[in-house]
């Protein structure tokens, strides 16, 4: 799960992290008062959206004086921003952080995940911090740095000096930054984070250092023993059908394809998403119905499949194992009784009760295209697509 | 032979009497799996379906049954210490089912079990098979059969898939291992490969992975410099985009990294038989069990 900026540096703020002092609005009123909490003159205008790249994209603005702030919290308010994490259709910005600006002498970057293969959590960290740091790792890999560490022990003090020692000498900074890396650490570990990102961490030319960003990402396994932080999801940041598939227990991934799918198992639905490239056509969708889907869910995953308008075919991928075929074909048949199903849809039933559930389908007056194998299934679907 | 499990496993149920613990129980007795102990705290001294015996804790199952392997059912928040009570209890085999264990969970578990001789299989993963013999797991039986192909999946309905491609070919398999869809995994790739290897049954293996961690990498490693038998691959999300999870928890490709066809290639220069469709595993084995008969 993702949260937002202003919510990760809350949490940074209660583990003692430096950030800058922002303000959180939602409409042009509330931006007067704003400014009087925050004071001064200078300020930076960011918009609060789950998706990195915002500097290049104009979601973060500097801004001198009341007018001017003004002016671009109400252009970014209700404006979608497009990043390059974002997809083409970008984001609404339905909150602003306003926060004062830093006089920035030197940026860090500064973050905490998992290495799964070493099962260890892993510092990764970089004198290059700033918005080019995807770029840095590209082209100058030496320049990010890394270290590993025990989940169980934690980062020792020595490693936190190690990390500080190799990005600066300066006596104060040391400690700084000494004490702020094993509290991104406990973060990670205690929060049951996926990642803790400051970028940049900053040194202000007064000497101090300042998270002047903040993004921690979720294990979604963990939120039932972190109510908190549940509590900070934003389901207007997320894929509405997303959001519907959960409710199914239906795990549902749009995209941009013509070939809407539907499929028992995730490495099986994967698997035929890349059987319908073959076959020349792209998916719309990952579906994975689960193991034991009944006949509601498969109702609602083609609900969900088709309030995407751009499918132009269905296809039905079941293997039935636990699950039996013949179930599935009643779900199919009476979700196509309930809901007016427009597009072709392409079924293939394979595994438990095939026999039953194709004859299900045959008899049900319903207007589908049975297939035997996956490729037949795949290529008629796609053929299909591209006729309607 | 076969490996992890064979006729002599004797099997115990971690969670016998929840919803999945119990039917799960009904369909490996079902199958014929020796399993002859369930674990459910607070129902010790009952039986399961008036057979299976049911203890309080694994250490009274283990010390009264003599069971060496044990499926774990229990629910995503207890998961993580049904399986340190397995390995604390002595048992050598842990195959856990459980999908959602928190992944630092998974982490702190692995670190617990560097003490013992335990070896984990899964989370969220189907369970293993040994055709006609035992089946350890959520998979569906009888589309196995005995034979010469060991399979190793990081998936579930997608190895029955591939299971069913070889079955109806009158291909049989030696053993069938889900290794799970987690990013942090009990057993890996690597550890299945080398045991496959040497398996005096097993003639060649089908490999079945997908997007995400570096599995396949290590498993490319592995067979380059240690393997003898053919092996087939198949690698799952070619059309997955980036940065978004495609249902499993470890299956997401992160900043360009765990790409499928960047694991293609790295399979394919590493001696492996790639089936570029999930369609055509069973025909791509096939073809290369042939001509390693033939030559």
């Amino acid at each position: 799960m993702k949260i937002h900026e202003y919510q990760a540096e809350s949490i940074f703020t209660r583990w003692g992290i430096p950030v800058s002092q922002g303000v959180l609005v939602e409409s042009r009123d509330q931006i007067k008062k704003a400014l009087q909490e925050i004071g001064g003159k200078d300020f930076v205008v960011k918009a609060q959206v789950h998706a990195g790249g915002r500097g290049k994209s104009g979601g973060v603005k500097l801004v001198r004086g009341e007018e001017e702030c003004f002016k671009a919290v109400s252009e970014m308010l209700g404006s979608r921003l497009v990043t390059y994490q974002s997809g083409q259709a970008g984001r609404e910005v339905r909150k602003v952080l306003i926060a004062q600006t830093v006089s920035i002498a030197r940026e860090y970057y500064l973050a905490v995940t998992l290495d799964r293969q070493q099962g260890k959590g892993v510092v990764i960290y970089s004198q290059a911090g700033g918005v080019d740091i995807e770029e840095t790792a590209r082209t100058q890999p030496e320049k990010i740095l890394k270290k590993y560490f025990d989940i169980v022990f934690g980062l020792s003090p020595f490693e936190s000096r190690e990390i500080a020692f190799a990005l600066g000498k300066d006596t104060e900074f040391v400690k700084s930054m000494g004490q702020i890396v094993p509290k991104v650490c406990e973060i990670f570990t205690q929060l049951d984070a996926t990642l803790v990102e400051i970028n940049p961490l900053v040194v202000t030319k007064e000497g101090n250092l300042v998270a002047i960003d903040a993004k921690i990402d979720f294990d979604d396994n963990s939120l039932y023993r972190h109510p908190d932080i549940a509590a900070l999801r934003d389901v207007l940041e997320e894929d509405p059908r997303e959001v519907e598939a959960k409710k199914y227990n239906l795990n549902y991934v749009g995209l941009d394809g013509s070939v809407g799918c539907m499929v028992n198992g995730a490495g099986l639905a994967m698997a035929t998403m890349d059987v319908i490239k073959l076959a020349g056509g792209m998916p719309a969708n990952f579906l994975d119905v689960g193991g034991g889907a009944k006949v509601d869910q498969v109702r609602a995953a083609f609900k969900i499949i088709l309030q995407d308008k751009k499918v132009k075919a269905i296809l039905v991928n079941i293997f039935g194992g636990i699950m039996k075929c013949d179930v599935v074909a009643e779900g199919i048949i009476e979700a196509a009784r309930e809901i007016q199903i427009k597009v072709p849809v392409v079924v293939r039933l394979e595994g438990t009760n095939v026999d039953k559930g194709k004859e299900l389908l045959q008899k049900s007056g319903i207007q589908i295209v049975t297939a035997d194998g996956l490729s037949q299934a795949a290529t008629l679907a796609v053929k299909l697509a591209g006729k309607s | 032979m076969s490996i992890l499990i064979n006729e002599h496993t004797k099997v115990l149920c971690q969670g016998i009497t929840g919803d999945a613990g119990s039917f799960h129980t009904r369909q490996m007795l079902e199958y014929g799996t020796p399993l002859v102990a369930g674990v459910t705290p607070g129902k010790g001294g009952t039986r399961f379906d008036e057979k299976v015996p049911i203890f309080d804790t694994v250490k009274e199952a283990v010390g009264k049954t003599g069971v060496n392997t044990s499926v774990i059912f229990v629910p995503a928040s207890f998961a993580a210490d049904a399986i340190r009570e397995a390995a604390d209890a002595g048992v050598e085999l842990v195959v856990c089912i459980t999908e959602g264990i928190p992944v630092l969970d998974m982490v702190r578990v692995k670190r617990f079990l560097e003490g013992f001789s335990t070896r984990l299989i899964g989370p969220n993963c189907p369970g293993i098979i040994t055709p006609g013999a035992c089946k350890v797991g959520i998979m569906p039986g009888y589309i196995h059969k005995r034979g010469k192909i060991g399979v190793i999946s990081r998936s579930g309905t997608l190895t029955y898939e591939a299971v069913w491609q070889l079955t109806s070919r009158g291909i049989g398999q030696s053993t069938c291992v889900g290794i799970g869809g987690d990013p942090v995994l009990g057993s890996g790739f690597v550890d299945m490969l080398q045991l496959f290897e040497q398996d005096r049954e097993t003639e060649a293996v089908v490999l079945i992975g997908e997007i995400g961690g570096e599995e396949e990498e290590r498993a490319a490693e592995f067979i380059r410099a240690r393997m003898k038998k053919p092996v087939v691959a198949f690698v799952a999300g070619l059309t997955a985009p980036e940065g978004r999870r495609m249902g499993h928890a470890g299956a997401i490709i992160s900043s360009g990294s765990g790409r499928a066809e960047d694991k293609i290639r790295i399979l394919e220069s590493a001696g492996v038989t790639i089936s570029r469709s999930p369609a055509d595993i069973g025909e791509t084995l096939q073809k290369v069990i042939q001509k390693v008969r033939v030559s």
